[in-house]
């Protein structure tokens, strides 16, 4: 792991309103991502995560405070500027795939590649060695509905990557997985992060997932309650 | 651009393939646009084949003389007197024997039986002077033979064979006190002539008591459309007060009468795609409601909102425009050709094909596209500002 911070938080407040009511999941929250850190979020149900995730994928804005990736201020950006940061820098796992179900795993891993300037030919070749990377190259012209859950997260794990991003964001990646094939899936996440140098946030609620993690910080009410563990 | 382009063109895809997972929803708004554009088809191809029968029905090489302000056979008288000092006029062609060629014409309404309906309608006799076969070039005797000057004989259209009852050949009909024999059937190559029976002028003079007036007077014109030699002898001498136009001009004119019929059809189908629309934003609200996660994912990875904006926009138009090829299909396979007949400008029925046509497949296209894009934008705007957040619904 690098000392070089990657993402930065600095007094993060979100509160979502409804009606009158003004609920507040994360105030004054600070944290720090090093380049090619390995980091589970882990907590109870409401107790932020998958909130955290959505500032940190930039799909959701703070209210207050700043949100830094790689010394630029990104919580500042408007919708089409976020898109085009999340599509340079950015790769999401989510728990239940999102595949796109009417596309086979090649097309699946191809979506993001369709986004930069690479033609075709470059596209192929790098969607083929994504799919190399986790296995997959036997099953690249299978649709997701002919693919096993855990065939289908590692080709949501080679479209996240394929187009080579800083972080990788994943979401309860095991949590729609038998033991056996979480195992795999993480053990794909770990070579990813120790050969490759991929930056990985996990949220998850699996404490054997959490062991894969370089660390660990567990979320209660909006407060990273082992404040050792955050920066 | 270009990666907004192949965003778009890969949403409009993903959404154009994943139309199976949505058939029946689908497919009812499919529906819905074909009956919109099938009805619509079906008023502008029956006012059309009305149009193309009586403009193909009037000649640029024939000038008619009719009362003025007649505006139709029917209501129009002309003398013998008129008609001898006319015959005179400039610009009507001659015969190979020097004799001006022209016909002194009645129109009498007699009844007939409607075959499709069993019901007595207006059927046109026009009573025709030898002149009249020279006038018309595209007449031809199909079946039987001429009628005789000074018999009770009848030659009746094809059009009026096909849809009225009683007229075959060989038959007699009685008009009035008076029995008529079909001695043959002629054809003038599908215009409104063919819906009308034709015997000899001073024949049906006689028998219908005309005294000497006849209703109009045909004549052929040394040069198409000039009809100036005519109008000036008419307008010069004061014992006359009449038309004179060509009979391309003529027909025209009458062939405006289903105008109405248009503005009817296409009121009609306007209402009814208010229908279609609320179907079509059914259909699409739920296609979005459907793919509520992939759309956000594909946010999520980088897509832009506009590419989930005409992705769902082009789902609509497709959609509607199958509809809309449906419905014209139909119109085209079940109408086009079909012979029906209508009160004409001179109440008598005319005879005349559907008849569809590039434009009015074009005009339903059109139609069919309004509806996918009105009943696409709103739900397309929902799909572009769905929040990124939902794909990962499913999760925490």
């Amino acid at each position: 792991m690098s000392d070089e911070i990657l993402f930065e938080l600095k007094n993060v407040a979100k509160k979502f309103v409804k009606g009158t009511e003004s609920i507040a999941v994360f105030d004054n929250l600070n944290m720090s991502i090093k380049k090619g850190d390995f980091l589970a979020i882990m907590g109870p149900s409401g107790s932020g995560k998958t909130t955290l995730l959505n500032l940190l994928g930039g799909v959701d804005k703070p209210t207050a405070g700043e949100i830094n990736f790689d010394g630029k201020r990104v919580d500042t950006l408007s919708e089409g500027q976020l898109a085009a940061w999340r599509a340079n820098n950015i790769g999401f796992i989510f728990q239940f795939y999102n595949l796109m179900p009417m596309l086979n795993a090649n097309r699946n891993v191809e979506l993001p590649l369709l986004l930069t300037r690479l033609g075709k030919q470059q596209r192929k070749k790098n969607v083929a060695a994504a799919l190399e990377l986790v296995n997959l190259s036997d099953r690249a012209r299978h649709m997701p509905s002919e693919m096993s859950g855990g065939q289908q997260q590692r080709v949501a794990i080679a479209r996240a990557l394929v187009s080579d991003p800083k972080l990788l964001l994943c979401d309860e990646p095991t949590g729609d997985l038998d033991r056996e094939t979480a195992d795999e899936i993480l053990g794909i996440l770990q070579l990813l992060n120790s050969k490759f140098g991929k930056t990985i946030v996990m949220v998850t609620h699996d404490p054997q997932a959490a062991k894969y993690a370089k660390r660990t910080l567990h979320l209660d009410k909006g407060q990273f309650v082992e404040k050792d563990l955050a920066a | 651009m270009g990666s907004l382009l192949s965003q778009i063109w890969t949403v409009i895809v993903m959404n154009i393939r994943s139309l199976p997972k949505r058939l029946w929803m689908s497919l009812a708004a499919v529906f819905a646009v074909s009956v919109v554009v099938a009805v619509l088809l079906s008023f502008l191809a029956m006012a059309n084949g009305f149009e193309q029968t009586l403009a193909g029905t009037g000649s640029e090489k024939i000038g008619i003389i009719s009362r003025k302000g007649s505006r139709s056979e029917l209501n129009s008288t002309v003398s013998r007197d008129n008609i001898n000092i006319l015959a005179t006029a400039p610009g009507i062609a001659r015969d190979a024997d020097n004799n001006p060629v022209y016909s002194a014409e009645l129109y009498v309404i007699v009844n007939g039986i409607k075959r499709t309906t069993q019901t007595e309608v207006n059927l046109p006799l026009r009573g025709i002077s030898l002149g009249g076969f020279e006038l018309r070039d595209t007449v031809e005797i199909v079946a039987g033979r001429q009628f005789e000057p000074g018999r009770n004989e009848l030659i009746v259209g094809q059009g009026v064979l096909a849809e009225f009852d009683g007229f075959e050949l060989g038959r007699e009909v009685r008009f009035g006190k008076t029995t008529w024999k079909v001695v043959g059937v002629f054809s003038t190559g599908g215009s409104a002539f063919e819906s009308e029976l034709w015997a000899d002028a001073l024949t049906v003079q006689t028998q219908f008591q005309r005294g000497t007036t006849f209703q109009t007077m045909r004549v052929l014109l040394e040069e198409p459309g000039n009809i100036e030699g005519i109008k000036q002898l008419a307008e010069d001498d004061p014992r006359m007060n009449l038309d004179v136009e060509t009979e391309a001009a003529y027909f025209a004119e009458q062939g405006s009468a289903l105008r109405g019929i248009v503005v009817f059809g296409w009121g009609l189908s306007i209402v009814m795609a208010l229908g279609a629309l609320a179907g079509a934003l059914n259909t699409m609200y739920t296609s979005v409601a459907s793919r509520g996660t992939e759309i956000a994912t594909l946010r999520a990875i980088g897509f832009s909102n506009m590419s989930a904006f005409f992705g769902t926009l082009a789902e609509s138009i497709v959609l509607s425009i199958i509809g809309g090829i449906v419905g014209a299909l139909v119109s085209y396979l079940f109408l086009d050709g079909v012979t029906a007949s209508t009160l004409g400008a001179s109440f008598s029925q005319v005879v005349f094909d559907f008849q569809m046509s590039p434009q009015l497949f074009k005009n339903g296209i059109i139609l069919a596209l309004i509806i996918g894009l009105v009943g696409g934008v709103f739900p397309a705007w929902r799909a572009a500002r769905l929040p990124v957040t939902l794909a990962f619904k499913n999760s925490m």
